[in-house]
């Protein structure tokens, strides 16, 4: 294959990780900016997402693409009721604290991954894809299911766009976002948005692992990657905007896609890596907003 | 008796129980209360900067991992002896530590954890990234002629223990002397409250990274000893959960206490190596013990005793 | 008398707010120098900028005739400018000895015990070395506050609105200990409460709109035709 048809291929493949990223790091976003809460179980909550689709599609006695899009329902459904749980139980006793959460996210993360080798295995495991057909260039055939992976990311955040900026309910998040005591004054039922916005983000990073696991297979440890990622795309984008997480999505899902191609992955991640840790040292006023 | 007899009555007494230790029990025990000590010299180190400073550091690992590749690198490659690897291990652990809070300690609380992270993730994946000088994902084995210090060969039982005990002893008595002196005192009042130390002389950026530094030695004495007593240096200490122990084991044991650390690293290493008996599910209980000490007890068990009954407990 | 501290066109701006705005000041050694004007006058503001809390947008600071303009905060301290905080910022946690000996240690006292016992005296808190400092009545930690000041042996004390929640009974005690500090150490005082000011000023400087209106000595302000008008007429019925 010659080099044009070679990096068509990296750019698909790059926007294909660009558009899971970004629902699953926008779920991160949200969180942040709505309860200034850094959820390290993030990750978790994505791996619960591919686990529960692969129970749900082995389980249930549907052909694979009905199989496939009751898991899209239904594994968000859990995923964001484990998170109110765990916001009600955990995050809301300790007040939100910012240090304090980040220790009992991280306590949450060990937890569920257990949950999720005790009663899943520690296997690998695929979800069959809900259509089969290819799409064929000149020069090489596409999973047409990796573009519709993309199409239904688009759809999800235009959703959760909508949501946000057209719905009393998102209209109710984002006064809580901008003045948790004044919103609390107005009679905004705090807890219950703080709860809600948890499950929110829990739901998204489920549903993004439920459009990668036909071409990623489930496993217990599968959280990592898509955290760390998300961690990187929040903070170069800013805690808390929405907008600024999906550009820096797009940016780094499409370099990672493409640096990934013609050099080592370890070394994009260690450039990656570096460059959010010196990003919050020397422009944390962009990136934390007033509160750094 | 005075306050000051009974804190060096106390400290002692725990050193000679541990050193009465290897005669009363047996061997595997024995080994396990080695591992335990050098650990908590690790959790030492990272109460000094957390407990003591206040700096959550989600990146000691990282520490850790500089001290036993700075021991174990040129005991593979340049076949130093085990002394002046040891010693390059420990210094190894400072100088990382001196170069992450040069940039790290520019931010605070949260900023701080996540740039601490990922300087740690960043020395992880760079230890994978040239595996062809540290072994990558497998590691290797800490040749034998590294393994013999002044005379004693640390891969057999009673110098293994001593080893791990001498380190443990004079890391304590260093942390008991250093919390009790003026500098202790001002690491405290930083954590307490930076502006008003800055505002009765203290630079803020000098106390913190003082103290990281610090930690940083016992981080990479504690690393570099562990590679050399147990054999072996690999990648898997520089991930993020070599990051968590530490902190998990100050926290049960009580954060800003000189025996916390060690209370917290006994009681965790037999829970876990008990549990394990019943079930694998190890990781749940760190997770459970975790999320219950923030919610429950935030001081930790000697924190806690402070508080109700033994206020002159450092 | 010769300066200890002067300030030329110090000036600092929040947005469109002039909180300081082209300030000259001089304090003198050795003298009790009252800092008045209304609310939002700029009195924080302004010594925050002289003990560094703040960074100076323009003009000049010097210390005994050094340019301190841009001097960190904790070298000034170091120097002898020592700042007690308008809200009460003792350590709540620590005990009051400790409190008291972060100050001494801080400039290297030699014997450390010593000089807190000495601090504790002067604001008459001996006695309560190993209370911990959160657990003491409001006005003993603005008196604990004052003594982390002393401790500190500055040449230039900067007390931000001291009397602040003291009862009268204490007030006195206060006053008698500000007057014991001259002239050894030179006093800026911020402060609401003008029967302590008149009483214990040697000179007043009146801020208003972040800048100098009036400066002069308790009479000379007092008849003031300006400072009546600006300030003292309704804030003086009211403190």
């Amino acid at each position: 294959m010659s080099f044009g048809p070679f990096l068509l291929l990296a750019v698909l493949e790059g926007t294909v990780m660009a558009a899971v990223l970004a629902l699953t790091a926008v779920g991160l976003s949200l969180v942040f900016g709505v309860m200034r809460v850094v959820n390290v179980a993030h990750g978790e909550f994505y791996m619960l997402g591919a686990v529960l689709a692969w129970f749900i599609t082995y389980y249930l006695p549907f052909p694979p693409a009905l199989a496939w899009l009751a898991a899209l329902i239904i594994a968000p459904l859990i995923v964001a009721m484990i998170a109110a749980l765990a916001d009600t139980l955990v995050l809301k006793r300790l007040n939100y604290d910012p240090e304090a959460t980040i220790v009992a996210t991280i306590g949450l993360l060990y937890m569920l991954q257990q949950a999720a080798l005790t009663f899943y295995g520690s296997d690998a495991r695929p979800v069959v894809a809900p259509f089969q057909w290819r799409i064929q260039l000149p020069w090489f055939g596409y999973s047409g299911y990796k573009l519709f992976v993309v199409l239904a990311a688009v759809v999800i955040l235009a959703a959760v766009w909508l949501f946000m900026t057209r719905t009393k309910v998102g209209l109710v998040m984002r006064a809580t976002q901008v003045d948790r005591d004044t919103a609390q004054a107005f009679g905004i039922n705090v807890d219950r948005v703080y709860a809600g916005t948890f499950a929110l983000g829990g739901a998204l990073a489920a549903a993004a692992a439920v459009l990668i696991v036909p071409i990623q297979q489930a496993h217990y440890l599968m959280g990592h990657d898509p955290l760390l990622l998300s961690f990187i795309v929040v903070i170069i984008g800013g805690l808390g905007s929405i907008r600024g997480t999906l550009v820096a999505a797009l940016v780094i899902g499409l370099s990672d896609g493409v640096i990934s191609m013609f050099f080592s992955p370890t070394l994009a991640k260690i450039i990656a890596t570096l460059l959010v840790a010196l990003v919050l040292v020397f422009r944390p006023q962009g990136l934390f907003g007033a509160r750094a | 008796m005075t306050d000051r007899a009974k804190v060096w009555g106390v400290h002692l007494l725990v050193l000679a129980a541990l050193f009465a230790a290897q005669f009363l029990l047996p061997s595997y025990h024995v080994t396990n209360l080695a591992r335990i000590m050098v650990l908590a010299v690790f959790a030492m180190g990272y109460n000094i900067a957390f407990g003591y400073t206040g700096l959550l550091s989600l990146g000691h690992a990282l520490f850790f991992a500089a001290g036993m590749y700075g021991m174990g690198l040129p005991v593979w490659h340049l076949e130093w002896l085990s002394l002046p690897a040891l010693i390059a291990g420990l210094l190894a652990g400072g100088a990382m530590a001196g170069v992450v809070g040069l940039l790290a300690l520019r931010t605070a609380g949260v900023s701080f954890m996540i740039v601490t992270l990922m300087f740690a993730q960043a020395g992880y994946l760079t230890l994978l990234y040239l595996n062809s000088w540290t072994g990558g994902d497998e590691g290797f084995v800490v040749a034998r002629s590294g393994r013999v210090l002044l005379g004693f060969d640390l891969a057999t039982d009673t110098p293994r223990f001593m080893a791990a005990f001498v380190l443990f002893a004079a890391g304590l008595l260093l942390c008991l002397w250093l919390v009790r002196s003026p500098f202790g005192r001002v690491m405290v009042a930083m954590r307490e409250n930076e502006e008003r130390s800055r505002m009765l002389g203290y630079d803020p950026f000098r106390v913190k990274l003082t103290a990281l530094i610090l930690s940083g030695l016992y981080a990479g004495a504690a690393g570099a000893a562990y590679g050399m007593l147990f054999g072996y240096v690999g990648a898997t200490f520089a991930t993020i959960q070599y990051s968590i122990l530490p902190m998990l084991y100050v926290l049960l044991g009580g954060a800003g206490t000189v025996l916390g650390p060690f209370l917290g690293a006994l009681l965790m290493f037999y829970l876990i190596d008990i549990t394990s008996g019943y079930t694998d599910a190890y990781l749940f209980v760190v997770g459970a013990a975790l999320v219950g000490l923030v919610l429950f007890a935030p001081k930790g068990i000697l924190g806690t005793l402070r508080e109700r009954a033994l206020r002159w407990l450092p | 008398m010769a300066a200890v501290i002067e300030a030329k066109g110090l000036t600092r701006h929040f947005g469109g707010l002039r909180a300081v705005d082209g300030v000259d000041f001089s304090l003198e050694h050795g003298e009790i120098h009252g800092l008045i004007g209304p609310n939002g006058a700029g009195k924080t503001t302004f010594v925050s900028l002289l003990s560094g809390r703040i960074p100076v947008q323009s003009g000049v600071i010097t210390l005994n005739g050094e340019d301190i303009t841009h001097l960190p905060a904790h070298l000034r301290v170091r120097k002898g400018v020592a700042y007690t905080f308008q809200i009460t910022s003792v350590y709540p946690r620590l005990s009051v000895f400790d409190n008291v000996a972060l100050a001494a240690q801080s400039r290297g006292a030699a014997d450390v015990p010593a000089e807190v016992a000495r601090a504790l005296a002067q604001v008459g808190l001996t006695g309560l070395d190993l209370s911990i400092a959160g657990t003491l009545s409001y006005g003993h930690q603005r008196l604990l506050e004052v003594a982390m000041g002393l401790a500190l042996r500055p040449s230039v004390l900067i007390l931000d609105e001291p009397t602040q929640g003291l009862a009268s009974g204490e007030i006195d005690g206060f006053k008698a200990l500000i007057r014991s500090l001259v002239p050894q150490t030179t006093i800026l005082l911020i402060e609401h409460n003008m029967d302590v000011v008149m009483d214990l000023a040697d000179r007043i400087t009146v801020l208003n709109f972040g800048q100098v209106l009036a400066v002069g000595t308790p009479d000379e302000i007092r008849r003031n035709r300006a400072v009546q008008d600006a300030y003292l007429g309704g804030d003086h019925a009211a403190g």
